[in-house]
């Protein structure tokens, strides 16, 4: 059997169930087998802006999406203009005939500059500025039309049904849209009904609905549409699998590592972790009686930053989940925890900055933000995951990093994961370790929070502990935790906290401050979301017979330079690949190693890389055709 | 073994000017601990930043001083992970009313079993003495430039308005007083605040000592009128029994009457007690019915060394 590798792009309106007919899409393909790697983008906007999930399907793992789409569904015309041109020859599109006349003026959402870049383009290849031109100039690339009334199907199905409440019914557009699809490429048609009947299993009438609409639109597919290149025909499903969310990752490891506490302030894309957790705030405990999160919505992020230090004191496993705007407001406290030696999780799911930037959109646009966040000089971690599944045990981590070495942890997530939908192996609790570090639990006599220790860790109590009381301050303070401006003990304190630095880098195993993907002589060196799509551009190259190294960075600050250093003696070009404008972990690597960058590929578009565009980069560089600085544009 | 007044002191150098309003509280905080024979270590002291910001240091129970404006988050962070704990947090008005106003008015909206006091003494003293949010305007108290150009915030109102289920004001010269009141809020069922009148003997030459014992309001028969009263004085019945519409709002409204109350007259004691609305504790425990016994402080996350959280049924969900 040949290998599948095949992306499904649906759009519409905001608030129209792109995201749902996705989801219909993921699990459906994901029940038969397949590996999916899906991505959602929208507007800053609640209901009418264009959204879009692209789905990459294959039979083997993959970490990101590509440039070219094989089949579109579109039940709008805004889909089309936006996307007609990301089609590949031998790709097609599924649309509303009903559409054709519709003029590009006539779409209000459609903005200006876009607007403009696609009249140039209609006028350069003398089109209308009409559905049927933009289709036309599909055709001639080769893409195949699959043209069908939505509103007829609407129509024959009411009628067929009887349900004279179906004809109007607009909402069905987005499962018609799926279930052609899904008919089209010869998907067996039961695991559509299965998935319809399970998402919906709640409200029966409507899955009833939702089941006779498939039904119908996936029949008319197989029967009324011409043959299609691509077929999805079952597969061998691995067991085990999960499809998750990105967001789910780091909330499945709060709630398995401990975390019982989530104050946060709702912001795009951090706030559905929260919910999520508070959806699931009451936990089953092996052996126990049942555990639960308090999840808190509080006035601000300062709120949010300030309970979970104060439930941290009482020895609470705590955390919060911000943005970008949100984390630059909770940058006071974070100095106040670091002072006062107090174990927290913050987890930053970054987006394009600066200001509220591109609110929706993805970027890594807060390394250097996070890693010099808070005034004055206080030890803090700031830890990077790469693919989601790994943010499930990288949040065990960070928790049991916070304990140990009783400082913030500033876990960074992106846009990019938080709105991706992946197979993976199912996550195992029972990997994750917890280590509470010097948290005591009991106090003898004579105790002091911040004694002096021979490895500058000192014993933690915690608020309502018998024997254990303590005094804070974000003052500098004596062993007892007493204010103190006494020169000398000033700087045994500023030690005395600073010198865990070397701590955590000597503690940290390697695996977990960077991971070796290769060292060849021409190594990439990035961090984050990219190492998806870089993971599969490396793969591409290698099937050309180039190969080319990556060392994936996790440990951000403390930097892990000797290790960095020696990982990368061999190498011969750096290539810094991530998602912001000036290339952060470039700088961070060259002030700490004092070594150049040779070339960075850089994207700040807002939209994640593809590992299409990865590859184009990496081989004009391999070619030495490529700028110093290469800056990705691809996506909608 | 019964605890002395002298076990809630720590031996920590007091450096409040001499004469400052401040002492008088902490006093009457040592006392109401005493009082009420409240275990140490079962007590945490929150303060926020500025001179009342070192209380905290004075008083030998567990002490967090955090920062300005911050002190009710942290506070509440505290209490809701451990309800067990008897969670008090001071801080001055320009720390609460000012900076931290946006905290306060979220509070008495959550009503978290806790209490909170503010030193009230119209001026930043830390900073040397400019205009805090409760000085009034047009007021010049010794070293600001010009006279205030903002109004002032009513602390007794805001609190009310903000859902604060207790409501108290005390006076720092009149500590048995202030000590009642800092039992009965310490007390009460829900969030409780106190605003204490604290003449600034450095920085506020407008609100003095002897200004609140009224030296300058002489009557004919040459006889002083001191400004500070007592509500309960007055028969004043700030305690809303049934939680009627009627009374619930016959209550707030005298009590929002009395907190316009100012110049020649100044009213001390409860303004309103309200017991009848769930505390923040109980709504959680509303969704999480095991949470008073089973707090977050409290609960027991691993076995062996190894996560003890059964997430495999949301697993199961995910799975494909």
């Amino acid at each position: 059997m040949s290998s599948v590798d095949f992306t499904w792009l649906i759009g519409g309106p905001q608030g129209s169930g792109v995201e749902s007919a996705a989801n219909i899409f993921s699990k459906v393909c994901a029940e038969m087998g397949y590996q999916i790697f899906g991505k959602r983008e929208f507007y800053s906007n609640i209901k009418g802006e264009h959204s879009y999930f692209t789905v990459r399907v294959a039979d083997k793992k993959i970490h990101s999406n590509v440039n070219a789409v094989n089949l579109m569904a579109s039940f709008d015309a805004e889909t089309i203009f936006r996307h007609f041109n990301e089609m590949m020859s031998g790709g097609g599109i599924i649309y509303d005939s009903d559409l054709e006349e519709i003029k590009t003026d006539s779409v209000h959402t459609l903005d200006a500059p876009f607007k403009e870049r696609l009249h140039k383009e209609l006028e350069s290849k003398n089109k209308p500025f009409t559905i049927a031109g933009v289709l036309e100039i599909a055709k001639e690339n080769g893409v195949k039309l699959f043209p069908v009334s939505f509103k007829s199907i609407l129509e024959t199905l009411s009628e067929e049904t009887e349900n004279p409440r179906l004809r109007g019914l607009i909402r069905m557009y987005n499962v018609i849209g799926v279930s052609l699809s899904l008919g089209l490429v010869k998907m067996p048609p039961d695991s559509l009904q299965n998935t319809i009947e399970s998402i919906f299993s709640k409200k029966p009438e409507i899955a009833k609905i939702n089941q006779q609409t498939a039904n119908y639109s996936y029949n008319y597919a197989t029967v009324k549409f011409e043959n299609f290149d691509y077929t999805l025909p079952k597969t061998e499903k691995e067991p085990g699998t999960l499809l998750v969310q990105g967001f789910q990752g780091t909330a499945l490891g709060k709630m398995a590592c401990g975390c019982r506490f989530q104050p946060y302030y709702p912001i795009t894309p951090a706030s559905d972790e929260s919910v999520y957790l508070e959806t699931n705030e009451i936990l089953e405990i092996i052996d126990d009686r049942p555990g639960s999160t308090a999840v808190i919505q509080t006035e601000d992020e300062i709120s949010a930053m300030g309970m979970t230090i104060g439930a941290a004191l009482t020895g609470t496993r705590s955390a919060t989940c911000t943005s970008g705007p949100g984390f630059a407001l909770m940058t006071e406290m974070l100095g106040w925890a670091g002072m006062n030696e107090v174990p927290i999780v913050i987890t930053n799911y970054q987006r394009s900055g600066p200001s509220t930037g591109l609110p929706t959109r993805h970027g890594q646009d807060d390394l250097l933000f996070a890693v010099f966040a808070g005034h004055g000089d206080f030890p803090k971690i700031v830890y990077a995951s790469g693919e989601i599944e790994e943010s499930f045990y990288d949040t065990g981590n960070c928790f049991n990093y916070a304990d140990i070495f009783q400082v913030p942890v500033i876990h960074m997530m992106d846009k990019f994961h938080a709105s991706s939908v992946i197979t993976c192996k199912r996550f195992d609790p029972q990997k994750i370790s917890i280590n509470r570090g010097k948290l005591l639990e009991k106090v003898d006599d004579g105790y002091r929070r911040f004694e002096f220790t021979d490895d500058g860790i000192s014993p933690r109590s915690r608020l309502g502990m018998d024997n254990g009381i303590f005094w804070n301050t974000g003052d500098e303070s004596d062993e007892t935790g007493h204010i103190t401006e006494d020169p000398i003990l000033r700087v045994k304190m500023m030690d005395k906290r600073m010198s865990r630095l070397d701590l955590i880098l000597k503690n940290i195993p390697d695996v977990e401050q960077a991971v070796s993907f290769g060292v060849e002589e021409y190594t990439i060196i990035s961090w984050g979301s990219t190492i998806g799509p870089v993971l599969d551009a490396i793969d591409l190259l290698k099937k050309e017979g180039i190969s080319i190294g990556l060392i994936q960075l996790k440990l951000m600050n403390p930097f892990p330079s000797d290790y960095i250093n020696s990982l990368l003696k061999d190498a011969k070009i750096l290539i810094d690949i991530e998602a912001n404008y000036s290339g952060q972990l470039g700088k961070l690597f060259k002030q700490n190693i004092g070594r150049d960058i040779d070339y960075f590929i850089l994207k700040y578009s807002g939209r994640a890389m593809t590992c299409t565009e990865v590859y184009d980069s990496l081989k004009k560089i391999v070619q030495n055709k490529a700028n110093k600085r290469e800056v990705l544009m691809h996506g909608a | 073994m019964a605890l002395k007044l002298a076990d809630y002191k720590t031996d920590v150098h007091n450096d409040w000017c001499p004469g400052c309003g401040d002492f008088g509280i902490v006093n009457a905080i040592q006392m109401a601990l005493s009082e009420m024979g409240i275990e140490r270590d079962k007590t945490a002291m929150f303060s926020g930043i500025g001179c009342s910001g070192k209380t905290s240091h004075f008083i030998n129970t567990y002490g967090v001083h955090t920062l300005h404006g911050r002190v009710l988050t942290f506070a509440q962070g505290a209490k809701i992970a451990n309800p067990d704990l008897t969670v008090v947090a001071v801080g001055g008005d320009g720390d609460g009313l000012g900076i931290g106003a946006g905290h306060f008015v979220a509070a008495g909206r959550r009503n978290v079993d806790m209490t909170y006091i503010i030193f009230d003494n119209g001026v930043y003293g830390l900073t040397k003495g400019q205009a805090s949010p409760t000085l009034r305007l047009g007021e010049k108290t010794k070293s600001l430039p010009s006279p205030n150009t903002n109004s002032n915030v009513n602390p007794i109102g805001l609190a009310i308005a903000s859902g604060f289920t207790f409501v108290a004001r005390g006076y720092s010269y009149d500590v048995r007083h202030l000590k009642d009141l800092i039992v009965q809020a310490i007390n009460h069922k829900g969030l409780s605040f106190l605003d204490v009148l604290q003449p600034c003997p450095t920085y506020n030459d407008l609100n003095t000592r002897d200004w609140y014992a009224g030296t300058d309001l002489i009557d004919e028969a040459q006889k002083r009128h001191s400004r500070i009263y007592k509500l309960e004085d007055q028969g004043f019945e700030p305690v809303v029994h049934y939680g009627s519409e009627v009374e619930v709002n016959e209550k707030l409204s005298q009590a929002l009457i009395k907190s316009l109350e100012w110049g020649n007259k100044i009213p001390t004691g409860v303004f309103y007690k309200n017991e009848l609305i769930s505390t923040y504790t109980q709504r959680l425990k509303d969704k999480i019915p095991n949470y008073l016994e089973n707090p977050p402080a409290k609960q027991n996350i691993s076995k062996n060394g190894r996560s003890n959280t059964d997430i495999s049924k949301i697993l199961d969900s995910l799975e494909v």
